[in-house]
């Protein structure tokens, strides 16, 4: 048995007669769901396309310019090529941001009956070289070291390891007849480091195997750019340049700087791939807030109906409550305090079921791992709450305006 | 002690003045027993609205203890109402989803009591009234007689100087209703002033006195019992 308090009568008026406000709690609930629920997917939506962004490397390609974009990783598989002297002109112009250049060039070969292709790739070392005869200074500095340009150095961890292609597309040294073979490739070949492989009549050393990185990359072959040229015929041409920009740069002038310095290519930064995407974010971010004041303001008219059909339905009981001492502001607590209540639940159940949802939508419906955001909770829970107040502070006022002669027989 | 002084209640009902008090002066002392009697619309509601400090007249003055009820704020008037006057009603009045305890609380929990003195005080009032086996029960699980027994209790709840009742046996068989008059004199009895509506004469019977309502006006028509 418990002593009676305001928060106890509040409590067990909902607990023995919880069916009206049932539909308001549910509408409440709801609307707090869809707010969790998309805006948890949309952030970490964008946190995938983030650091799936970071994780590409290269944040910036110039491209022939009749080429279109249509999948990133496959952005040289085109058969389109430019001179490789774009690759110079570019590091020669010493544009702000520039951090990494990695030129490539395509070609189709056959290895132990397999269909593979093989991607011509420019070391490092190829840069410094160029910058050595070229006789100027600026490039003394391998390109990637950071100019005090970035505000938000973009992820070029300098690693001299050939796996280090895998990560940030570039390499430091590479071999006129070595090579290095994506992971599915090399099972493919069934080949290991250290073995010989045969790339257009020519002996090649394998020097790695990359880790997977679950792209077109994993079925790839390596080799030295001018290799790839010299052997396929293609002469000194490319099909793609990746740049590594600071990613502030990329998202600013850099663009337009790289197509003043190369009009006759065509340059697109990756922010463009995934535009669409982000895009389809923020609408639904801002879908979410839609559908959550519309849940909420439904949720809102149903508390007020109800609140209002509550007090018509205990006229009497208030009007005893007011016989018996209790002042308007008791009365009106009363109903606050339901209402209160009402918000808390709705706004902590909307935040676990619309959390729950969240996690079972994200990696079946857009392949992400989605984890609780504390945040929208208190963002649900004040939303809730507020609302559920405001619909029943007209009622409550009503309440506390009973005239408690009405609790007489004939009244 | 109750003094009404020249109280008039005057309604507008579609166009026409209607007197349900008119220039009433009764004067009620302490641990007296009233019963107001009277036809229907005579005004016995009215009065007894007007003593309860829950509707202020539309002139005169409503005097008790020597303070102006009506000069009071409404907060200070719902407090007074707490503490010095208890309500017994026809229809018992009872909050349905509360126990039988916690309906007896409500006036000690309007008071602000200590929770455990509310929950002692409730049951010995309970027991009082002969329902110690029923503290746990709605009052839907209870008999009318029993209900009426529960609001008895919870009139008592903060010791009230004064009852106000209002038409406490309407719905009781004529048992019952004996053992709920029979409460209410031993509450007489402990020195309090009660004021009980009634169509009943054998309820008013039980009273010190009887005032008949016509028309707005008191008229003390017997006096029944010695003080």
């Amino acid at each position: 048995m418990d002593s009676m308090k305001l928060r106890n009568l509040i409590i067990k008026e909902v607990w023995q007669r919880p069916t009206p406000m049932l539909t308001s709690l549910i509408a409440v609930t709801l609307g707090v769901m869809a707010l969790v629920a998309i805006q948890n997917l949309t952030i970490f939506s964008e946190n995938k396309i983030s650091s799936d962004l970071e994780s590409l490397g290269a944040n910036v390609l110039v491209m022939p310019p009749d080429v279109t974009l249509q999948d990133y990783y496959a952005a040289d598989l085109h058969g389109r090529t430019m001179p490789e002297e774009y690759v110079t002109r570019l590091a020669l112009a010493q544009l702000p941001g520039v951090q990494n250049l990695a030129p490539k060039l395509c070609v189709s070969t056959t290895v132990k009956s397999h269909e593979m292709t093989l991607t011509g790739i420019l070391p490092k070392n190829e840069f410094q070289k160029k910058s050595s005869w070229q006789g100027i200074g600026m490039l003394m500095n391998a390109v990637g070291s950071d100019r005090g340009c970035c505000a938000t150095p973009a992820s070029t961890d300098i690693d001299n390891s050939p796996e280090s292609l895998a990560r940030t597309r570039t390499i430091q040294e590479l071999g006129e007849r070595e090579v290095i073979l994506g992971s599915e490739a090399a099972s493919q070949l069934g080949l290991k480091p250290g073995n010989t492989l045969t790339l257009f009549k020519k002996k090649f050393d394998v020097l790695a195997v990359l880790p997977s990185t679950g792209t077109i990359d994993d079925s790839r072959l390596f080799a030295h750019l001018h290799s790839v040229q010299d052997l396929s015929g293609a002469g000194p041409v490319v099909n793609v340049i990746e740049i590594m920009a600071c990613c502030d740069d990329a998202a600013g002038d850099l663009i337009s700087d790289l197509s003043a310095e190369l009009p006759e290519a065509r340059v697109i930064t990756i922010s463009q791939v995934v535009e669409t995407q982000v895009a389809v974010n923020g609408l639904m971010s801002r879908l979410s807030w839609v559908f959550f004041s519309i849940l909420l303001l439904v949720g809102a008219a149903s508390i007020a109906s109800v609140m209002y059909a509550n007090v018509t339905e205990r006229r009497k009981e208030i009007g005893t409550l007011m016989a018996l001492g209790a002042t308007r502001g008791f009365v009106i607590s009363l109903f606050l305090g339901k209402a209160l209540l009402l918000g808390i639940t709705g706004g902590i159940g909307g935040y676990i079921a619309g959390t729950i949802l969240a996690i079972i939508l994200g990696p079946n419906l857009l392949g992400i791992e989605v984890a609780p955001m504390p945040q929208l909770l208190l963002i649900g829970l004040v939303s809730a709450t507020a609302v559920a107040l405001a619909a029943s502070y007209l009622p409550a006022r009503r309440a506390a305006g009973l005239d408690p002669c009405l609790v007489f027989n004939d009244a | 002690m109750y003094q009404l002084e020249s109280v008039s209640q005057t309604y507008e009902r579609r166009g026409n003045k209607v007197h349900a008090l008119d220039n009433c002066c009764l004067s009620i002392p302490d641990n007296d027993f009233v019963a107001i009697v009277g036809p229907s619309g005579s005004g016995k509601t009215t009065l007894l609205s007007v003593l309860g400090g829950m509707l202020s007249p539309t002139s005169g003055n409503v005097v008790l203890d020597g303070v102006a009820l009506y000069e009071l704020s409404l907060k200070e008037r719902a407090k007074l109402r707490n503490q010095k006057i208890g309500f017994v009603f026809q229809t018992f009045n009872l909050v349905p989803w509360l126990t039988a305890c916690e309906n007896v609380q409500i006036p000690m929990m309007l008071n602000g009591g200590d929770s455990k003195d509310q929950q002692e005080r409730a049951l010995a009032l309970l027991e009082r009234v002969g329902l110690s086996d029923r503290t746990d029960h709605r009052p839907a699980e209870l008999s009318q007689g029993q209900q009426q027994r529960v609001a008895l209790a919870r009139t008592l709840a903060n010791n009230p100087q004064i009852i106000l009742a209002d038409e406490p046996t309407g719905n009781l068989d004529p048992e019952t209703r004996k053992q709920a008059m029979n409460f209410l004199t031993e509450f007489h009895e402990d020195g309090r002033t009660i004021v009980m509506v009634t169509h009943d004469k054998e309820t008013a019977g039980y009273a010190q006195r009887s005032i008949q309502l016509v028309n707005g006006v008191p008229r003390e028509i017997e006096r029944l019992r010695a003080a």
